[in-house]
């Protein structure tokens, strides 16, 4: 054979173009496959009884005539547990804000005094987010009781993570030649973080203060289910009790104040940054 | 030279006015909300000894039971699973719908519709629903968390849709290709990586989720929890909180990992 | 009086950047330390203040062992010694007086750096030190509103408000253009013989060492290869500390074009 290949164009066919190589199709189908043979497995395995399908949609029909049309009267009833929701997760931010931000500085890398209470701040940020709001309502709940103070401690407590992580994020990012500047003219610790590197995160602290604010109306507004205060006590009875033309002004309530805070939560963000 | 001049802090708000103001409306507020809180003193402050009896008898967690908590835990991972597949294959019309730079007016406003009603309305309200609907177990559970998903992936999706680069659209379509030969031409490729980084974020969010959907009857670990508190069985508790972290951590871990590679 | 001896550092990746420097600076007046990129300048200067810690050596100033103190005393030792960096390093989203006051940090308390509510002396010692570096009136504007010249006379500023003994200065020009520089090395050479203050100067620029120092010192490759004044930088000794090349444009007389004094400096300031 000589360096100039000339092989006929009859012998080889027509060129042929494929996205995949045979490899990287396998690759991918084998991928696919195991997508849908873990779906499977796990529907199967879930053991779900199909024939509540058979009627679902004549049940969840049923229940949407039910709901209308809603009972018009009741509106003023859920004002004082609306405005409950609200000051449960405004309350709950502001304990928040003053336990995330201690959290954040020891789950920071370059905050942290050594591993250990980096350890330790790490852990209370997966912790706090690892379980959910109604969870810590339920163990506050078992703590304080019934009532909006459980509620108060539970959103900041699933709140810490969420802030904590954010924070903590950023101040991993800050830039370091500052907080050395800091160091240089013999400020204690405490001091460089006062001065070197809380300015340089505060408006991520007020951005994701106010952020967690705006999902924090929305987890109060179920707190009640576990007796932890807020609007959920209604709509819980509500519901148990089948009036589900209350059950659709509670919705109707619940809807409007989560779209108001989202749209006062927007507004302040895009004032901040 | 003895220098007279003065030098002020700066203030976080400019306007004295503005400034005391505001500090006034919050404490005002504070004053009015703590103190319209139907708040029973008398039983919070009991807390603190509580709060110690119960870490008492927290300590150590037990993990006597570890088949039931095996179970509950393989039920929310299936669950999360298969919410997940299911929803990330309903959000793509929804979420092709919603961009506002792909579908007529009418179509946008619906979808943006569902997406907002969908995600107004808490995870466990959508649970309390479908409990009433198909009855307790995995099955409401599994349909809460299609909903949430849903809702996350389709808005998420339609965003990255109208902040694609629509040069290449225009392109595709410049070749007289059809409207599904756009979305699988122009719009696709530029989707796919995020929408997949998504999902796989939402399989990892739907994890943390499945706790909580069982605390109405929706299945799951979370129904195994609230069985525990209502027995005040605290050990078995914190067991199953314990093994809650250690899930949320290793999904997360494994949905950081997922995307990185994706990239 | 600093005086180093023997000063090693090894960083953990094995590199050897300073092997064994020893130099005394008894006498006020500014000290330029020249030598190319990686001669182990900036290390020099950050083992005096321990930003980095040598590995072996001492750094002694006025009879204290700098390199034997605890994290306590460390930083009484870093208020004696005000440092300025290339890069600023200002609290951007702070005003130019805070980021002055800050060089106080050390004698105030957490609550008054909170507050700050520093002591009157100090707040009008800072504006003393606005206007002598062609700052007066910019004291509430922030940081990041500022030019890159602006920004070191704050750097400038902020460290002079230690009152130190020694002043460590870390490339202090490099970001600037030519003309800013040397408005910028005019202002910090004339506070630094007002105040009798010793400095300790980075620089790359041969001819801004030479326009500036009262001594300069020669690095290369983490020894010291020249230490004399600025007249006695002939081809040779710049042969020692950079390499072989043709240095006859770089030489040039000491005061060549120093006419447009501190009014310039005042005026691009402003
Ligand atoms: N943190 C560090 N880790 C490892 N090597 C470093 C570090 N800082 C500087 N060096 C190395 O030490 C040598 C001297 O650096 P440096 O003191 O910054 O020199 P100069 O300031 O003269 O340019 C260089 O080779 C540099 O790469
Ligand atoms: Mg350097």
């Amino acid at each position: 054979m000589t360096g100039t290949d000339l092989t006929p164009a009859d012998l080889t066919g027509p060129r042929v173009w494929k996205r995949f190589t045979p490899r990287q199709s396998l690759v991918r189908f084998l991928w696919y496959l195991g997508c849908v043979a873990l779906f499977a497995w796990s529907l199967s395995h879930l053991e779900i009884p199909w024939f509540y399908f058979l009627d679902a949609h004549e049940q969840a029909a049923d229940l949407l005539t039910r709901m209308f049309p809603p009972h018009w009267d009741y509106g003023a009833e859920i004002l004082d547990p609306l405005l409950e929701t609200i000051h449960i997760a405004t309350l709950g931010t502001i304990v928040t804000y003053f336990i995330a931000l201690p959290v954040a500085f020891l789950a920071a890398r370059n905050t942290t005094p050594n591993g250990v209470t980096w350890l330790i701040g790490r852990f209370l940020l997966v912790a706090s987010r690892s379980v959910n709001t109604v969870v810590w309502a339920l163990i506050f709940v078992a703590i304080f009781g019934p009532g909006p103070v459980a509620g108060i401690w539970a959103v900041a407590f699933r709140s810490i993570g969420f802030m904590g992580k954010l924070i903590a994020e950023a101040i991993e990012e800050i830039d370091q030649g500052t907080v050395e500047a800091i160091e240089a003219t013999g400020a204690s610790r405490m001091k460089v973080l006062l001065i070197g590197v809380l300015p340089q995160v505060l408006p991520v602290i007020y951005g994701t203060t106010v952020y967690r604010w705006d999902i924090n109306i929305r987890e109060s507004t179920v707190l009640g289910l576990v007796g932890a205060g807020g609007i959920g006590i209604e709509l819980y009875s509500a519901i148990n009790q089948f009036q589900w033309a209350d059950v659709s002004v509670i919705l109707g309530g619940i809807l409007i104040v989560v779209l108001i805070s989202e749209f006062v939560s927007a507004g302040v963000r895009a004032r901040i940054t | 030279m003895a220098d007279t001049r003065i030098w002020r802090p700066p203030a976080l708000i400019e306007s004295p006015a503005l400034r005391h103001g505001l500090t006034l409306a919050v404490i005002l507020y504070l004053v009015w909300s703590i103190g319209g809180l139907d708040i029973d003193w008398g039983r919070v402050s009991q807390g603190l000894p509580r709060a110690g009896r119960m870490f008492e008898r927290m300590f150590p967690p037990n993990f006597e039971r570890w088949e039931l908590l095996v179970r509950g835990v393989v039920e929310s991972l299936e669950m999360a699973l298969v919410s997940s597949l299911v929803g990330m294959i309903i959000a793509v019309p929804i979420g092709l719908c919603a961009a506002g730079n792909m579908v007529p007016k009418p179509v946008y406003l619906a979808a943006r519709a569902i997406i907002v009603v969908t995600r107004t309305f808490h995870e466990v309200i959508w649970a309390l629903f479908f409990v009433k609907i198909v009855g307790f177990g995995p099955l409401a559970g599994v349909l809460t968390l299609i909903v949430a998903s849903v809702s996350f992936i389709s808005k998420m999706l339609a965003e990255d849709i109208e902040n694609m680069n629509m040069g290449q659209v225009e392109a595709v379509r410049a070749t007289g290709a059809s409207f599904p030969k756009i979305l699988l031409y122009a719009v696709t490729p530029q989707i796919l990586p995020r929408y997949l980084g998504v999902a796989i974020y939402r399989l990892d969010a739907n994890i943390r989720h499945s706790t909580v959907v069982g605390i109405v009857g929706g299945g799951g670990i979370g129904m195994t929890l609230t069985a525990t508190f209502k027995r005040y069985d605290y050990d078995f508790s914190l067991a199953i909180l314990l093994t809650i972290i250690a899930l949320v951590f290793l999904g997360e871990f494994f949905s950081s990992w997922v995307r990185g590679r994706l990239r | 009086m600093l005086k180093i001896t023997d000063l090693v550092k090894e960083y953990p990746n094995g590199l050897r950047a300073l092997k064994g420097v020893t130099l005394t600076i008894a006498d006020p007046g500014v000290v330029a330390v020249i030598g190319p990129s990686g001669a182990g300048k900036s290390t020099l200067i950050r083992c005096i203040n321990r930003l980095v810690d040598p590995t072996s050596g001492r750094v002694v100033l006025d009879d204290m062992d700098v390199t034997a103190l605890g994290r306590r005393d460390l930083r009484k030792a870093r208020r004696r010694m005000g440092m300025i960096f290339q890069e600023y390093n200002l609290v951007e989203r702070l005003t130019v007086m805070e980021n002055v006051l800050s060089g106080r940090l050390g004698y105030v308390s957490f609550w008054q750096a909170w507050r700050r509510r520093y002591p009157p002396q100090d707040v009008a010692a800072a504006f003393d030190l606005l206007d002598r570096v062609g700052l007066d009136g910019r004291e509430n504007t922030r940081a990041d509103a500022l030019s890159g010249g602006q920004r070191q006379r704050v750097g400038i500023a902020r460290a002079l408000m230690q009152r130190p003994d020694l002043l460590l200065v870390d490339e202090p020009t490099a970001s600037l253009d030519p003309k800013t520089a040397r408005q910028i090395m005019r202002i910090l050479v004339e506070l630094a013989h007002e105040l009798g203050t010793p400095a300790l100067v980075n620089i790359h620029d041969v001819h801004l060492a030479q326009s500036f120092a009262d001594r300069v010192i020669g690095l290369c490759d983490g020894e010291v290869v020249f230490d004399g004044g600025p007249a006695d930088l002939t081809a040779e000794a710049l042969t020692a500390i950079y390499g072989e090349e043709d240095w006859s444009a770089t030489i040039r007389p000491a005061d060549e074009d120093d006419e447009n004094g501190e009014n310039a400096a005042v005026a691009e300031a402003v």
